[in-house]
């Protein structure tokens, strides 16, 4: 088995209002060394709650159940320096650059200070080596940053500078947490491209969040869709669009207004997006799902392989049939 | 065009020494669909607070409905006529709304102060907005933190549209909202233009949102319009280099990521 990730059976419960509450619910999902893999949904979807479990980032008074295993150590037991480790190797880049930098400290101690600190790296020689990272990340002028504020660079540089963090500690996977959706469109298109030139040159591995299906398929070989806590569908991304196994991923893709052509009418799904505690029993999508049928109330789908991919709808090979 | 309900004219703004918008004109006819859109620091919301008054214009005009609202309001009078032809729904549903007062109330308020309909009336006029915007009973006497983003925002645009104004400026007002909300409040919008006549100033940075909500647009890029016309020609066929980027920039199918080097 050459997975890099091994998630199953993750099932995660917080402490919310005064009750235990199921956010993450019999989640498995595996990543190859040098595999790009989109996780995509709405909120409440636990696509973060995913990636943070990876990492043991959950909140305080988190159950956890199910196996998380990294180049085959089991995860939720390590401690000390062996979580240090695993928190090197596996690298994350949040949405808001500037809600995870710490606005005093100056670029330059929060390019190092993983290094410093963690991996007894000299001073000079983090700094030469932020210097490097951040020319890779197309940041020109490097000695001259470090010494700036967070205050003092554009959202697009921001995040480029914490993907150059995230690089520092030469991580075999990055968990990218809808790492553009907080900037223009040009700068994300720019901030994708240098991800994912970087990516491949280093051959790492990458879990891409976002809410964006047609981003997703741009940068990952594969992409799991979330619904509720649960993994709906996971299949080649270039498929997702025209191709879907679930109808919850074709009414997404279906809902997205296009920019070649005006609808006559978007095509809607009632209600809102549930989270996993509010999920009915059976299928979590039963209660909004055009093509709901008695047996999707009573029993709840196992995500199953089917044509390539993997899918958690009873109903699937008949809807695939019916589309072509 | 004189027979516009919306018309700006060499419309300018400077903040200190910096310009935000500057000679920025357009007009929108009645019951037209008008998109700006641009970037963070192009100047598209700066131009929107110029029309509802939140800002002062440093030169230029601003018309709606034939009356000239480049100045303050002398009065509270005039303040609320200018209400009235004027609406907007910001892009935050979370800080618009009053926490402690239902939907229904909100929009209860809006019809007592700029119509003349009686208790009965305006109860109906309450449900009738409701209906318009997709929101049951249940939800219209809910207080705001029990709503979701997509009913928040629709709430915002009921208690716009109470205030009957020939003008709604859009300002991000569906950027924030799940794909799924979003198509839902698209088609709510498409629906109240067609039934009331309503005009939409609509401020996005989101091309495809755009291309099926508005007629017409303009693209702003550091407080300038740099291109304009038909939504669909400025989509199809973008003449100025800033639009056709802003177009290759945008993830579809098919799309791939650009070269950086």
């Amino acid at each position: 088995m050459n997975d890099l990730l091994r998630i199953s059976g993750l099932t995660v419960r917080l402490p919310l209002d005064g009750e235990m509450r199921t956010v993450l619910s019999d989640v498995s999902l595996s990543i190859a060394a040098g595999e790009a893999v989109g996780l995509v949904g709405e909120s409440g979807s636990g696509k973060s709650m995913t990636a943070r479990s990876i990492v043991r980032l959950l909140p305080p008074g988190a159950l956890v159940e199910g196996t998380i295993r990294y180049r085959g150590n089991d995860v939720p037991s390590l401690r000390g320096q062996r979580l240090r480790d695993l928190r090197s190797s596996v690298s994350m880049v949040f949405q808001d650059p500037r809600a995870h930098i710490n606005p005093v400290r100056t670029v330059g101690d929060f390019l190092t200070e993983a290094l410093r600190v963690n991996q007894r790296v000299a001073r000079r020689e983090a700094e030469g080596r932020a210097v490097r990272v951040l020319d890779e990340v197309g940041v020109a002028d490097g000695p001259r940053r470090l010494r700036q504020y967070p205050h003092e660079l554009s959202g697009g540089l921001l995040q480029r500078v914490m993907i150059a963090a995230a690089l520092l500690t030469e991580p075999h996977l990055l968990l990218a947490d809808e790492p553009t959706t907080a900037l223009d469109v040009t700068t994300q298109a720019e901030v994708m491209a240098i991800l994912d030139e970087l990516r491949r040159e280093r051959g790492l591995a990458m879990l891409f969040i976002t809410h964006d299906l047609e981003l997703a398929a741009a940068v990952c070989d594969r992409t799991a869709v979330m619904y509720a806590g649960r993994v709906m569908e996971i299949r080649a991304s270039a498929l997702l669009h025209d191709h879907a196994l679930h109808p919850y991923t074709a009414a997404l893709a279906a809902a997205r207004p296009s920019l070649e052509r005006r609808a006559e009418r978007l095509v809607t799904t009632p209600g809102r997006p549930l989270s996993a505690f509010e999920a009915p029993d059976g299928c979590p999508f039963s209660t909004r799902c055009p093509h709901v049928r008695q047996r999707c109330h009573d029993e709840r789908p196992d995500l199953r392989p089917l044509d390539g991919g993997q899918v958690a709808c009873v109903r699937a090979e008949e809807l695939a049939v019916s589309h072509d | 065009m004189t027979d516009a309900i919306l018309e700006v004219e060499g419309l300018r703004k400077n903040f200190g020494e910096a310009t935000a918008v500057r000679d920025v004109s357009f007009s929108l006819p009645p019951a037209g669909a008008l998109a700006i859109v641009g970037e963070s620091g192009s100047g598209k919301t700066t131009v929107a607070r110029m029309i509802v008054g939140l800002e002062r214009p440093t030169a230029g005009r601003v018309t709606a409905c034939g009356r000239d609202r480049s100045q303050p309001a002398r009065s509270a009078r005039e303040r609320r006529d200018r209400g009235g032809q004027v609406q907007i729904v910001f892009q935050d549903p979370y800080s618009s709304l009053d926490p402690r007062q239902s939907p229904a109330a909100a929009v209860e308020e809006v019809l007592r102060l700029h119509t003349r309909l009686d208790r009965g009336r305006r109860r109906a006029r309450v449900a009738e907005l409701a209906d318009l915007v997709g929101l049951d009973e249940r939800q219209m006497a809910a207080l705001p933190s029990r709503l979701s983003g997509g009913q928040r925002q629709r709430v915002a645009i009921a208690r716009a549209l109470a205030a009957e104004p020939r003008i709604l400026i859009l300002d991000e007002s569906v950027a924030a909202l799940d794909v799924s909300i979003q198509a839902q409040v698209l088609n709510v919008l498409a629906d109240v233009r067609e039934r009331t006549g309503v005009a939409y100033l609509f401020i996005s940075h989101d091309l495809a949102v755009v291309r099926q909500v508005t007629d017409d647009v303009v693209v702003m890029r550091h407080g300038a319009i740099v291109e304009r016309g038909p939504t669909d020609r400025v989509l199809d066929a973008p003449e100025h280099p800033y639009t056709q980027l802003l177009r290759a920039s945008v993830p579809r199918p098919g799309w791939q990521v650009p070269k950086t080097r």
